[in-house]
């Protein structure tokens, strides 16, 4: 037998570590367009001491080290790009502990997005986190690694900007934590430690995140969206901006998509509203509805077309339908608000040059100081024109978002070298210094962010 | 056979895995899914599935013994459906199903369920005892021969030859003569019903089944069916009609209600106990019946009924269905659905998990051994609740 597997099994036990063909092709892929790579060995771990013993193990035989949690970034992150193992991190799925006066749970890195709403639903019905618009099995460590954003953004910005603390499987197999916990208190604060900032964003490129502190936020008893639509995409910036003048909503969303054709080219709001009481919902609506929109509804340039109690979890992996083809991906980017117009219509641009019906999005990040605009390009998986046609747009995007003055969110490797080219001499020196620092073997998730070529 | 050959092969490339699929309809966990819940590998999603059979079917992987198991154990809950919200939800199950087929075409199965249908071809059960000694349950029971009764009771496979759920077929019979229902049994005549076989997609052989049933029933003159378990009452009910079977068919928690709520069935005696209801899948997310057995159990003086987390259509599979509860390709381990579902009636304080189906009655009377918990969690299925409520036992 592989000493390798055995060793593996030895750690993990023999049911979680696979190098049947089966599992070596299920884990090669990504749901995007990205191509697939086979690792050598699928195991999934249970604890922070198992993840520890097999980052050991690989830094020691120098085996790369792919750790996945939803797999659901499409951008292609989580491929094992240079073969070795996939580390399947969503048996570790506890929810350690939620406080609620300091408003934070402590979880491991592979609770899904949908169990810790519903977790919190059930057991702390006054508190809620920010719930990325990804499929509910996308996991907690998996959203903070790649920077995401939930539906609390407009008020409170990235999610992984709500950390309190970190616990890390370190390249080298060391197991650090980061924030209050370091020093043996509670988990109730990142701050004011010397800020390593060495995690977040690098795609697991320097580390395993093994738990995580994530702040929570008051939870109101009456949530639900409201759809305000305009035809002139020059009004969304100055709308957005009025709307988080206001610091009444959750979540403002902006977005035009060509499917149902009725409404190709309108730009649609959706505006979450959270209250307590009848009362509270009530001033809410009239500050946002009357107050701040009213203008655009009594000219006739925007219309209110109501508001709906309760909000459904995100049904994103709908889009993947649309051409009856169980595909599609999308560049993210961070980018001002002020760029919405000319990211709807050269996205839009772009999505009718590849014959594919275009779809826009852009997220308030902050009290409009971003926005997380996407370009979603739908492809049939069993048609490979249409994925290359995907590809090439994604490609485009890329592009497009750095011309336009913005940041790629979570690129894959196309993006990712764009990003490397343009990145400050001096920055990507200090980068390559802190990959070498602490993964001086390359083991973590190589092909990914690969400054130091 | 090729991807061109295959019956979905205009549909499952159309899964996303996105693993919607993963989850009970209240979000609560991923491990609803049975396989998955088992083994934690993607693979084990029905996602995963769909993914290895279509690569399968296009030649980018090879089948293997290992891919079969990963096929066959899919106990076919439904939960996947129910779950994915794409259009072609509906479908998912015969995607699989199909699949299946295919190997059991081709003669590339897992040994045991090679032996399961082989058994169901050559004695019309599962565990290949003999066809002269299905009707032995029945002995020492004054439970009579069909002869033109008004209802057939038909008691299935495990009912007929697993030591404890003939029991419950015993009792249940006791139970619908103290209602003075006049109905009759089929005994060693009985036949399997088929609903596995199709699960485990062997048509040939499902066929035959349903046709030897439809004819033996037709010429018995028998118009109405209830049964003991789920899995019959599903293929009676869904299957039968397209051969010319359409029989007026229940589950046996179905004719229990009525029985009580007419004043048939005296249930005064009552039964003391905190009770939890897993709902079985064939009876719940197949046939959307979810409310029959608990309307029989909270008419019962005396028992206090409690939820699990995960009841009606987002409850977890026992682990049996899909020929499971032989095969056994979801056992041995505490993640073993049936362990995690005899876990959790025990943490909300159960005393009785009760059942409705011979399957999951024999899983849980093993997860609750396994788990170490006989003096705390007693199994019951609802027919011996309601023996006891209605003084027989």
């Amino acid at each position: 037998m592989d000493s390798i597997r055995q060793a593996l099994a030895e750690i993990v036990g023999e049911e979680h570590v696979s190098t049947h063909p089966e599992e070596l092709y299920i884990y090669s892929f990504d749901l995007g367009t990205t191509e697939p790579h086979r690792p050598d060995y699928a195991v999934s771990p249970r604890t922070t001491e198992e993840v520890q013993g097999i980052v050991k193990l690989a830094n020691k035989e120098k085996i790369p080290v792919v750790p996945l949690g939803g797999g659901l970034s499409l951008a292609g992150i989580a491929v094992p790009f240079k073969g070795g193992i996939c580390l399947d991190l969503k048996r570790m799925d506890s929810i350690i502990e939620v406080n609620e006066k300091a408003r934070y749970a402590v979880v491991e890195c592979g609770v899904s997005q949908a169990r810790m709403c519903s977790y919190l639903e059930k057991h702390h019905p006054s508190l809620t986190h920010s719930e990325p618009g990804a499929p509910g099995s996308a996991t907690v460590g998996g959203n903070i690694a790649i920077h995401g954003q939930g539906d609390l953004a407009q008020p409170y910005g990235f999610n992984s900007d709500m950390v309190n603390g970190l616990e890390v499987v370190l390249p080298t197999g060391e197991v650090c934590r980061f924030g209050s916990c370091a020093i043996g208190a509670s988990w109730f604060t990142l701050h004011p430690l010397p800020d390593l900032g060495l995690f977040l964003g690098w795609g697991g490129t320097t580390g395993i995140i093994t738990k995580i502190s994530l702040r929570l936020f008051p939870r109101k008893r009456i949530r639900g969206v409201g759809l305000f639509v305009v035809e002139d995409e020059e009004l969304v910036p100055e709308i957005m901006y009025k709307l988080t003048q206001t610091q009444m909503a959750e979540d403002i969303i902006a977005f035009s998509q060509a499917i149902p054709p009725l409404v190709s080219g309108v730009q649609h709001f959706t505006i979450n509203l959270a209250a307590d009481s009848e009362k509270e919902l009530e001033f809410k609506q009239e500050i946002i509805w009357d107050d701040t929109l009213g203008e655009y509804i009594r000219s006739g340039a925007g219309g209110f077309l109501g508001f709906s109690r309760g909000l459904d979890r995100p049904a994103v992996s709908k889009t993947s339908d649309w051409r009856k083809g169980g595909g599609f991906e999308y560049v993210g980017s961070i980018m001002p608000i002020e760029k919405y117009p000319e990211c709807y219509r050269r996205g839009r641009e772009i999505s009718e040059r590849h014959g594919i019906p275009y779809t826009v999005l852009g997220r308030c990040i902050g009290i409009a100081h971003a926005m997380m605009f996407s370009w979603t390009y739908a492809f049939n998986r069993a048609d490979a024109e249409t994925v290359k046609q995907a590809r090439e747009a994604l490609h485009e995007t890329d592009d497009l978002v750095l011309e336009l003055g913005g940041t790629i969110w979570k690129p894959g490797l196309y993006g990712q070298k764009l990003v490397i080219e343009r990145l400050d001499p001096n920055t990507l020196n200090l980068m390559k210094k802190v990959k070498q620092l602490l993964d001086p073997n390359g083991i973590m998730n190589p092909g990914n962010w690969e400054v130091s070529q | 056979m090729t991807l061109l050959d295959y019956k979905y092969a205009d549909t499952i490339h159309r899964c996303f895995r996105c693993g919607y699929c993963k989850f009970p309809v209240n979000w609560m966990d991923v491990n609803n899914c049975p396989a998955y819940a088992r083994f934690r590998m993607e693979t084990y999603s029905c996602g995963g599935r769909l993914w290895l059979i279509r690569a399968w079917l296009s030649g980018e992987i090879d089948w293997s013994n290992h891919l079969a198991e990963i096929l066959y154990s899919c106990t076919a809950c439904k939960n996947c459906e129910v779950k994915c919200p794409l259009r072609f939800n509906v479908d998912i199950l015969n995607m699989i199903i199909a699949a299946k087929s295919e190997m059991v075409e081709s003669g590339r199965i897992p040994s045991s369920v090679k032996e399961f249908l082989e058994n169901i071809q050559r004695q019309g059960n599962p565990y290949g005892h003999s066809r002269v000694k299905r009707g032995e349950w029945m002995e020492g029971t004054e439970i009579e021969p069909y002869q033109g009764h008004d209802l057939l009771y038909y008691v299935g496979c495990v009912g007929s030859y697993d030591d404890r759920a003939q029991e419950v077929a015993r009792m249940l019979g006791k139970v619908l003569q103290k209602a003075r229902v006049s109905f009759g049994v089929l005994g060693n005549d009985e036949n399997c019903d088929g609903n596995e076989v199709s699960k485990l997609g062997e048509e040939t052989l499902f066929e035959m089944l349903v046709e030897e049933n439809v004819a033996q029933f037709k010429k018995l003159g028998i118009q109405k069916v209830v049964t003991l378990s789920p899995h019959s009452y599903n293929a009676m009910k869904n299957d039968y009609p397209r051969f010319n079977g359409s029989f007026d068919v229940m589950h046996y928690t179905q004719l229990l209600k009525s029985l009580i709520s007419d004043g048939r069935l005296d249930v005064s005696a009552g039964f003391d106990a905190v009770v939890t209801y897993h709902d079985p899948c064939f009876l719940g997310r197949w046939n959307n019946e979810y409310e029959a057995a608990r309307n029989v159990i909270t008419a019962i003086p005396g028992i206090q009924l409690i939820e699990m987390e995960r009841n009606r259509d987002s409850t977890l599979c026992c682990g049996g269905g899909g020929g499971n509860f032989y095969i056994d390709l979801l056992g041995g381990s505490e993640r073993s659905p049936a362990r995690i579902r005899a876990r959790e009636a025990h943490a909300i304080g159960a005393r009785i998990l009760a059942v409705a189906c011979p399957n999951c009655l024999t899983m849980f009377e093993d997860a609750v051994k396994a788990e170490g918990l006989e003096e705390e969690l007693v199994v019951r299925d609802v027919s011996e609740i309601v023996a006891e409520a209605c003084g027989i036992m």
